[in-house]
């Protein structure tokens, strides 16, 4: 009797704690809860979940991207792109995407749209609007170059969990936070990458740096994440990623800005239908 | 013509003064000035060596309602230095779309696409080829269309109501490339006697399953291709009269794509005057990605083309092999570099074309393309294309 009602007591008391707090609670106790520095695969693959599931419930966005790709000589060239993305719950699911492009002018209204997978090769759609013809194309070609810029295909791609092995390799500081270092290795085909190092900060579990080693494990580009602003008082964003290719000293510099969820995007705009009147 | 369009322009008037909040406005378009040289001497002596040309395009787009209702205008005009008939203007779309969900709903004049294939068009059937812009039948003109879509679960359903014929459009007697017998348009005749204004329908069904495109073609009404009849002119020179006949017709157009390998094929029956034939065209485009450890790209394209009719005058691809390879160096230039041959199984003759592409800048384009015409023999259609070898140059400037 006494067992139980003491039982029932510390219920209570959870309950009543956990409460106010809710998703923030039950989350920093999982981050509290990382496996320990002896099993760094888990430790690894803890933080990767972690990641994703401070993102989760973001449901639909929209936002404007600016692209600025930079040759060994400072010569510069633009893009500009519009984003539409759905969020995707089933397992073996990834998130959907549209893109249109706005420049440069001759591309236009070239739109992309993506219905990504974890493993299997993602299914992509593409739209050219001087002939008015959507062609389904392949998605094996991760590691080719995104639209001329510094960016794979796979770089661009929703982060799923599932896409990687996960090993933690240390806590070390990283500019005024502390981050976790983690390697992650491809599971799926056709990577341009045998690994990548990331390094995801201990307080919001975003990533901030990540490190690319080509097929023969030399560190090939490094992408710095900066200007983190929150959505909805959930949604972490970065608006600045720097991806520097350390070989051809060519770089990309993405600018985000007009961010919006949960505008009201259903299925049907990331369909072939959908992707003719993309804009 | 110009009657129909001022009807749609009034209904799209009517729509976009409608809403009062603000929408959003879009304006853009290119400048073009084009260069041919023809490396034969011509078959008539007012056809050119060399020719000029300049074409331009704007698109005016307005979106309201939340994007899902709007409005796009998008002439297109051609001043061509020798050719009358290809100087023209033409409204490549002038439509109102509204959208509900998972239902759309479009009035005006529009181009649509259907088709997978990549050297000839064969289920592509909405629009009428503009042939002044381009002998290989990619360049559509506006056709006057009312449509429904809607995306479900079980697939994409469009349904089409087209109440105004557009006749091709072909070079003039100062044209080239060109029939060696000109094709007088003045004279152009229809099965039906409704002629221009018979109202044609068409449906399509398509749906993604795993790997696999498919979609399925219904089109009854006025024939885009006309049947090329001889005759005179008013003045007693022999002439080609078009001849529009009253067609049904099914078709099918499949993709599989797996891995770096897409396989495709299009298929369609059709019921012309009192003929009933099928035609089918499929093969594979394969993509080496990364080619020699560099960022550029190398695909392989080889189709056949096939019409059970065999080899006749109104079908030049009748048993004929595509092979095409198509470079893209995926640089800031977009660059990119297109050649084929088509090739008749019967007879050897042979259409080249090679196609090279480049950004200038951030809002120039230039775009060079060669077609050469091989061992036609007089049989064949393109015969008469066979002394209309030329080089174009085309540098697009945007906005």
């Amino acid at each position: 009797m006494s067992f139980v009602s003491s039982a029932l007591r510390r219920a209570a008391h959870a309950v009543l704690v956990a409460l106010p707090l809710m998703g923030l609670a039950a989350v920093q106790a999982q981050a509290d809860d990382l496996p320990g520095t002896d099993r760094p695969e888990a430790r690894g693959l803890a933080i990767a979940k972690e990641t994703d599931n401070r993102d989760k419930g973001w449901g639909d966005a929209e936002a404007d991207m600016e692209m600025v790709l930079t040759n060994a000589h400072g010569d510069t060239s633009t893009r500009e792109l519009r984003s539409y993305s759905l969020e995707r719950t089933a397992p073996e699911e990834g998130d959907w995407s549209l893109i249109v492009f706005n420049k440069p002018r001759d591309v236009d209204g070239t739109a992309l749209l993506t219905h990504a997978k974890i493993l299997e090769p993602d299914d992509q759609w593409l739209y050219l609007p001087a002939v008015k013809r959507v062609k389904r194309i392949s998605s094996v070609n991760k590691s080719g170059p995104f639209v001329g810029s510094e960016f794979a295909f796979e770089d661009f791609s929703s982060t799923e969990v599932g896409k990687y092995s996960y090993k933690w390799l240390r806590d070390e500081p990283c500019g005024e936070l502390t981050c976790h270092v983690v390697e992650r290795k491809p599971l799926y085909e056709h990577s341009g990458y045998t690994r990548q190092v990331v390094w995801t900060d201990t307080t919001d579990y975003q990533p901030r740096k990540i490190d690319y080693y080509d097929r023969k494990d030399a560190l090939l580009k490094t992408l710095t994440l900066s200007d983190y602003r929150l959505y909805e008082d959930n949604f972490w964003r970065a608006h600045d990623l720097y991806m520097v290719n350390h070989n051809n000293k060519k770089a990309t510099r993405l600018t985000w800005k007009n961010y919006k969820f949960h505008e009201g995007l259903t299925e049907a705009d990331f369909s072939t239908t959908a992707l003719k009147r993309a804009r | 013509m110009r009657k129909s369009w001022a009807g749609w322009a009034a209904i799209a008037l009517a729509c976009a003064a409608g809403p009062a909040q603000a929408g959003e406005f879009e304006f853009t378009g290119y400048v073009e000035p084009e260069l041919q040289l023809f490396l034969q001497k011509a078959s008539r002596p007012e056809q050119p060596r060399a020719n000029m040309s300049l074409a331009g395009e704007v698109s005016a787009k307005y979106f309201w309602d939340d994007g899902d209702q709007s409005f796009v205008a998008t002439p297109f005009m051609r001043l061509d230095m020798h050719d009358d008939k290809r100087t023209h203007v033409d409204l490549r779309a002038f439509k109102y779309a509204y959208i509900d969900g998972a239902w759309e709903f479009r009035a005006g004049v529009d181009k649509i696409f259907w088709g997978v294939t990549e050297a000839v068009h064969l289920v592509d059937i909405i629009n009428q080829t503009d042939m002044v812009e381009d002998v290989r039948e990619r360049e559509k003109l506006g056709q006057p269309l009312v449509s429904l879509s809607t995306y479900q679960r079980w697939g994409t359903v469009d349904l089409y109501v087209l109440p105004w014929f557009r006749e091709r459009l072909f070079p003039g007697a100062n044209g080239r490339p060109a029939t060696d017998i000109p094709i007088d348009t003045s004279q152009t005749k229809f099965e039906s006697g409704r002629k221009r204004r018979h109202v044609d329908f068409a449906a399509r069904y398509a749906n993604t399953f795993d790997i696999w495109d498919v979609g399925f073609g219904y089109f009854r009404g006025t024939g885009r291709k006309p049947i090329l009849i001889p005759g005179l002119s008013s003045g007693g020179s022999p002439v080609l009269i078009p001849y529009y006949a009253q067609i049904d017709q099914l078709s099918t157009d499949i993709q599989a794509t797996k891995g770096a390998w897409l396989y495709k094929f299009e298929g369609l029956w059709r019921k012309e005057l009192n003929d009933r034939y099928l035609q089918g065209t499929g093969g594979i485009e394969y993509t080496l990605y990364g080619l020699f450890d560099t960022p550029s790209d190398l695909g392989i394209v080889a189709e056949y083309i096939w019409d059970e009719r065999g080899a006749n005058p109104q079908n030049p691809f009748a048993n004929d092999v595509f092979a095409g390879v198509r470079w893209t160096a995926n640089d800031i230039a977009d660059t990119s570099l297109l050649t084929g041959a088509v090739v008749d199984m019967d007879t050897q003759a042979t259409f080249f074309s090679a196609e090279f592409e480049k950004r200038l800048g951030q809002n120039y384009r230039l775009s060079v393309e060669a077609r050469l015409f091989a061992g036609q023999p007089a049989s064949d259609p393109y015969y008469t294309l066979k002394d209309d070898d030329f080089l174009q140059i085309r540098l697009a400037r945007y906005f």
